[in-house]
């Protein structure tokens, strides 16, 4: 075999998974080749209306990393193309790749859409559910990318025989060419990423749902697009058959999911939140909508996920029926539908709704699976990816690596998180390769616009609906135009497409604009991009304002739309008025201690560190007993059966061994002080000894911890244990837990409780676990299981099918009535029977409480040393709970993890690996970039008082003698945050922040009460 | 007829926090009235006192220091 290796990776999925990984590969210094079957990349996520648990609009928060994607030079987008062929070996692999004719050629297409809105041929829109239709010549979505047009060769006139060419003709930029062929392209890269997502079962096949047949039965991601502004009705509720707004809409969970009879026997993991999540908002968009949710287990088990649920309960006015549904029944005439369910006493009923969403099963595709053949990679029966849980995201094929639903049904932040420890993982095997085949963006040289007169350009976005539903988005264009300094005004569907970044470019070249303003959305999310567009037309970033009419207008006002469009011209003036004095400022690079501090010495912490040792980088392992392995311990072997104890002892093992690890043992953080790239911070080891740790970047890895139960007699008998206590039992051959008559296990055992809001996603699993172990060696033996909702998501279906199959019986309790334990010869366990009434007494030899994970006590400490935060449970909180969950706000921490939110093994090894992975790339970095935008000190008029050294809280300022007895202060920028402070309480006015001068604020009010 | 008070409001907003928080009013569509107009600073910190009676002085109903 060839040591070769190749500094470049191919993805394969254009979808969140596909985006992350390429995203990571590309800034550890890769070269990316994503590739995907779609004409344009986004995936399932871009057609996603909102996200759970936060409500986030999907677009919104997915577009600007589809664009960060696309202007990376780094990252080549293989769009409608797939994988033909393979070969070679991890490392150097020379992967054969098709690219679909679209007829349209790339190069030359603007988007501009001419040739669509001339195309005679109309089809049913796909992207839609057929809710509306496109044209023969088409692109999905708006801002869609690549922003190219495709030809649906299926409908379109000249590909059927018949007279047309009518695109060709009105195509002004001649991009329209019939005779395109494939073309077959070869990639010469290192490893290959498979992200390739997944599709909805085929519900043409469930006739008793009616999916296909009945005009009001829709599936989930059908419910995305009709609930989405962008989507067939405008984001306006409406059933289908008729065009009216449903008053009673049903969701029915689990068709075509932990169903072995249609060949799906998983349970697909994000159907429970987020039908709950369309629901809610439905019912956000339409106040007199009645939802309904049919479900057997209600599977809330994600960060925050419960109290979502709970709400939903609550103030959402979500009605939650546990049933199973039989049938749906149409109405011929009407088109009502008719659910026929049986409730949770057994009670067959009957009940009429008005539309009705199947939360239908995902699935593999075909085509992926296809792909994974040809890659070699081994999948299991239902044709998901086959992983270990010690190595989760490494296929049985060296150098191929899998991230998100391909592997097993999973949300947004899981994917991320596997995508970016794909992408780790990759990059530690090709780590020497980094930056051999990468290239830097090169960008015009910054033109100086210093003394000349202002030359504004104004943006003003409609943001499809969201701002021009309620602001008169020309009317505001039309006054806006007539403002000195503006020399163009304009409006856009949506600004932060692909495409409107090149017709901005295009429109600072041609008006020679030296300032711009985008009136759309927040600059907290969106101006880097516009930043980064100004930057490529050679404009300094500084001289890019955004005024928010949306988050502070349109989207606030909305039954006052005079006022509010009003209100917008006066926004977008006051950025006028600020934008025309607004000056270039240089943003600078700071040096950076190329090493990291990982905090935490069990499992998530050990695998960070090793993954930023194998990249080169000296690690600080902090562990606060004198031990590593941390929870592990507690533990036997997982769900799949793997077994824990010796993988557990190799892994520290290599971290003893690796050269690049220091281990601190009894150590504890007393202080920290710095910012990313140049931490110090302060450790007391063991003896009290105190030591100083450089560090460029820090992990979190601190975990959590069983809770000790004050329920169900625990501590009062031997025989009532948690997990970790009848896991020890086990291990040990403990003749009492093993040859028990009656075993019976209590679920939520301090979760889901008002002390603690939260199910800790572990529990159901393990329990299902010990019950299948102990049934399988004394099958006579009885065990019970006493749940509230078995969240057995994802693949683990299947064992919760294997306990019941072995005989295992569950059996259900209300949080209003949980079991009684009395503690005798036998320990008495009783509780509500909720099927046929009455109580129900189990004389047990055992109880095992599934008690709950908790977060660590000293968190609070720990967030405020790195200055980070943590959720009102006491979990660390990420930066953003979708897109970025192994990222704090703060730059330079990272976290991994029970630290997070409690989660089984391979999801703790998957984040740590990502969180390594993202603290190896600002490290490989070299320096850290710093904004600008800080606080400068005229000389001539400091007079030296020393008062904004008193003031600032970060150090920043700091007086020097420049001839004796004279003294100035001076701007370390290093240190300076650009708060302000200084400048409030200089008496001279020497102090000021750049691009926050008085005369840009004071503009601003003055405009504002005008 | 008398004319209902329409108040000139200017309001300081730190972008970490109430600016950030302005904006989750938007993404939740809490409703408020149109009258106030927002003005994006680092910190509350930078405000200097005198941007308040600037705004007065110019005719603002009220100002809102936020942060």
């Amino acid at each position: 075999m060839s040591n070769k290796k190749i500094g470049a990776v191919v993805t394969v999925g254009g979808g969140i998974g596909g985006v992350q990984a390429s995203l990571d590969l590309a800034e550890s210094g890769f070269k990316v080749y994503l590739v995907d079957e779609k004409p344009c990349i986004g995936g399932v996520m871009a057609q996603l209306d909102k996200t759970f648990p936060t409500n986030d609009c999907s677009a919104c928060i997915f577009s600007p990393k589809l664009q960060t994607l696309a202007q990376n030079p780094n990252i080549e987008i293989v769009a409608y193309s797939r994988i033909e062929a393979i070969e070679g070996a991890a490392g150097d692999f020379r992967v054969k790749v098709r690219r679909k004719a679209r007829y349209v050629d790339p190069a030359k297409c603007t988007s501009c859409g001419a040739c669509a809105q001339k195309c005679p041929t109309k089809v049913p829109n796909e992207y839609n559910f057929g809710h509306d239709v496109r044209k023969a010549i088409y692109k999905d979505y708006a801002q869609g990318i690549p922003s190219v047009y495709t030809i649906d060769t299926d409908h379109c006139r000249v590909f059927q025989g018949k007279k047309c060419g009518v695109c060709a003709k009105v195509c002004p930029a001649g991009a329209v060419d019939y005779e395109q062929k494939d073309v077959i392209e070869e990639f010469e890269v290192g490893a290959v990423i498979m992200a390739p997502g997944y599709e909805l079962f085929d519900t043409s096949n469930v006739s008793e749902y009616g999916h296909g047949i009945a005009p009001n039965v829709v599936v989930n991601l059908e419910m995305e697009r009709i609930l989405s502004a962008s989507g067939p009705f405008s984001g306006v509720v409406t059933r289908p058959s008729d065009g009216r707004h449903p008053k009673k809409i049903a969701w029915i969970q689990c068709v075509a999911s932990r169903d072995r009879r249609k060949g799906m026997p998983h349970c697909s993991s994000v159907c429970c939140m987020a039908s709950i999540k369309q629901a809610v908002i439905a019912k956000e968009h339409d106040a007199t909508i009645e939802p309904t949710i049919f479900f057997m287990d209600i599977r809330a088990y994600g960060k925050d996920f419960d109290k979502y649920y709970e709400k939903a309960k609550t103030d959402g006015g979500v009605r939650f029926i546990r049933s199973m549904v039989s049938r749906v029944v149409d109405d011929p005439v009407s088109h009502d539908l008719d659910i026929v369910y049986l409730d949770s006493e057994s009670k067959l009923k009957t009940e009429t709704f008005d539309m009705v969403v199947l939360a239908v099963g995902i699935k593999p595709s075909d085509e992926a699976v296809e792909t994974a053949r040809l890659l070699n990679v081994d999948l299991d029966t239902e044709r998901f990816c086959v992983t270990g849980s010690f190595e989760p995201v490494k296929t049985s094929s060296p150098g191929i690596f899998v991230a998100g639903a391909f592997q097993a049904p999973k949300d947004i932040p899981q994917t991320v998180m596997e995508a970016s420890a794909a992408a780790g993982v990759a990059v530690r095997m090709l780590a020497d390769q980094r930056n051999t085949l990468t290239s830097k963006k090169e960008l015009p040289p910054e033109k100086d616009f210093s003394g000349q007169e202002p030359r504004i350009g104004v943006f003003v976005c409609r943001c499809g609906i969201n701002i021009a539903s309620t602001v008169d988005v020309p009317g505001v264009v039309d006054k806006i135009r007539e403002l000195p300094g503006v020399v163009y005004a304009g409006e856009n569907l949506f600004t932060c497409s692909q495409d409107t970044q090149a017709q901005i470019k295009n429109v600072i070249q041609e008006h020679n604009l030296n300032r711009m303003i985008v009136a759309s959305c927040t600059p907290r999310t969106h101006l880097p991009l516009f930043q980064e567009t100004a930057r490529e037309a050679g404009l300094n970033k500084y001289l890019v304002e955004m005024a928010n009419i949306r988050e502070h207008c349109s989207w606030v006002h909305m039954s006052e739309k005079e006022k509010a469009t009003d209100k917008a011209v006066d926004l977008i003036k006051m950025a006028v008025a600020r934008t025309a004095k607004l000056e270039q400022v240089q943003d600078q690079q700071l040096p950076m201690v190329q090493s990291a501090l990982v905090i935490g010495g069990g499992v998530a912490g050990m695998a960070a560190a090793l993954n930023l040792a194998d990249q080169g980088f000296p690690t600080h392992l902090l562990e606060t007993t004198d031990k590593l392995g941390g929870n592990a311990w507690n533990l036997s072997h997982t769900l799949k059966g793997e077994n824990i104890q010796p993988f557990l002892e190799g892994m520290i093992k290599k971290v003893q061994d690796e050269p690049k690890i220091t281990v601190h043992f009894d150590s504890s953080i007393k202080d920290v002080h710095g910012f990313v790239g140049a931490f110090k911070t302060e450790i007391t080891e063991a003896g009290g000894v105190s030591e100083v740790i450089d560090h460029g970047v820090a992990v979190v890895a601190t975990g959590a911890s069983e809770w000790k139960p004050d329920l169900y007699s625990y501590g009062q008998d031997p025989r009532i244990r948690t997990h970790f206590e009848m896991t020890k039992a086990m291990k040990d051959g403990d003749p009492q837990v093993w040859k028990a008559d009656t075993t019976v296990f209590i679920q939520c055992v301090g979760s889901r409780c008002q002390e603690r809001p939260w199910c800790s996603k572990v529990c159901c699993n393990h329990t299902v676990m010990d019950a299948i172990e102990l049934k399988e060696t004394n099958p006579a033996g009885k065990i019970f299981v006493l749940y509230r909702d078995i969240r057995t998501f994802g693949l683990n279906e299947s064992y919760y099918e294997k306990a019941r199959r072995l005989g295992v019986i569950f059996a259900r309790y209300e949080p209003e009535a949980p079991p009684a334990v009395q503690v005798g010869s036998k320990l008495q366990v009783s509780l509500k029977d909720l099927v046929l009434g009455g109580t129900m007494t189990i004389s047990a030899d055992n109880l095992v409480l599934a008690s709950a994970i908790i977060p660590n006590e000293n968190n609070k400490e720990l967030a405020k040393f790195f200055k980070i935060s943590t959720n009102e449970d006491g979990y660390f909180l990420e930066a953003h709970m979708k897109l970025r969950p192994v990222d704090f706000a703060t730059d330079g921490v990272f976290l991994a993890g029970l630290a997070h939110y409690p989660k089984p093994l391979d999801e703790t090894i998957a984040q740590a690996e990502a969180a390594g992975s993202h603290a190896a790339q600002i490290l490989a970095r070299g320096y850290v970039e710093a904004p600008g935008m800080v606080s400068v000190i005229d000389p001539y008029f400091c007079r030296g008082c020393g008062r904004c050294v008193d003031t600032c809280p970060f150090h920043a300022p700091e007086l020097k003698e420049v001839s004796p007895g004279v003294f100035k202060s001076e701007v370390n920028p290093a240190l300076c945050k650009g708060c302000g402070a200084c400048a409030v309480v200089c008496p001279t006015g020497a102090a000021s922040i750049r691009h926050f001068k008085d005369d840009q604020i004071v503009q601003m009010i003055d405009v504002a009460v005008a | 007829m008398p004319e209902e008070f329409d108040p000139k409001i200017v309001a300081f907003a730190c972008n970490w926090c109430s600016y950030a928080g302005a904006d989750l009013a938007g993404v939740g569509r809490m409703q408020y009235p149109p009258s106030i107009r927002l003005i994006r600073l680092m910190c509350s910190g930078m405000l200097v006192p005198s941007y308040i009676l600037r705004a007065f002085e110019k005719g603002a109903d009220g100002v809102l220091v936020t942060g």
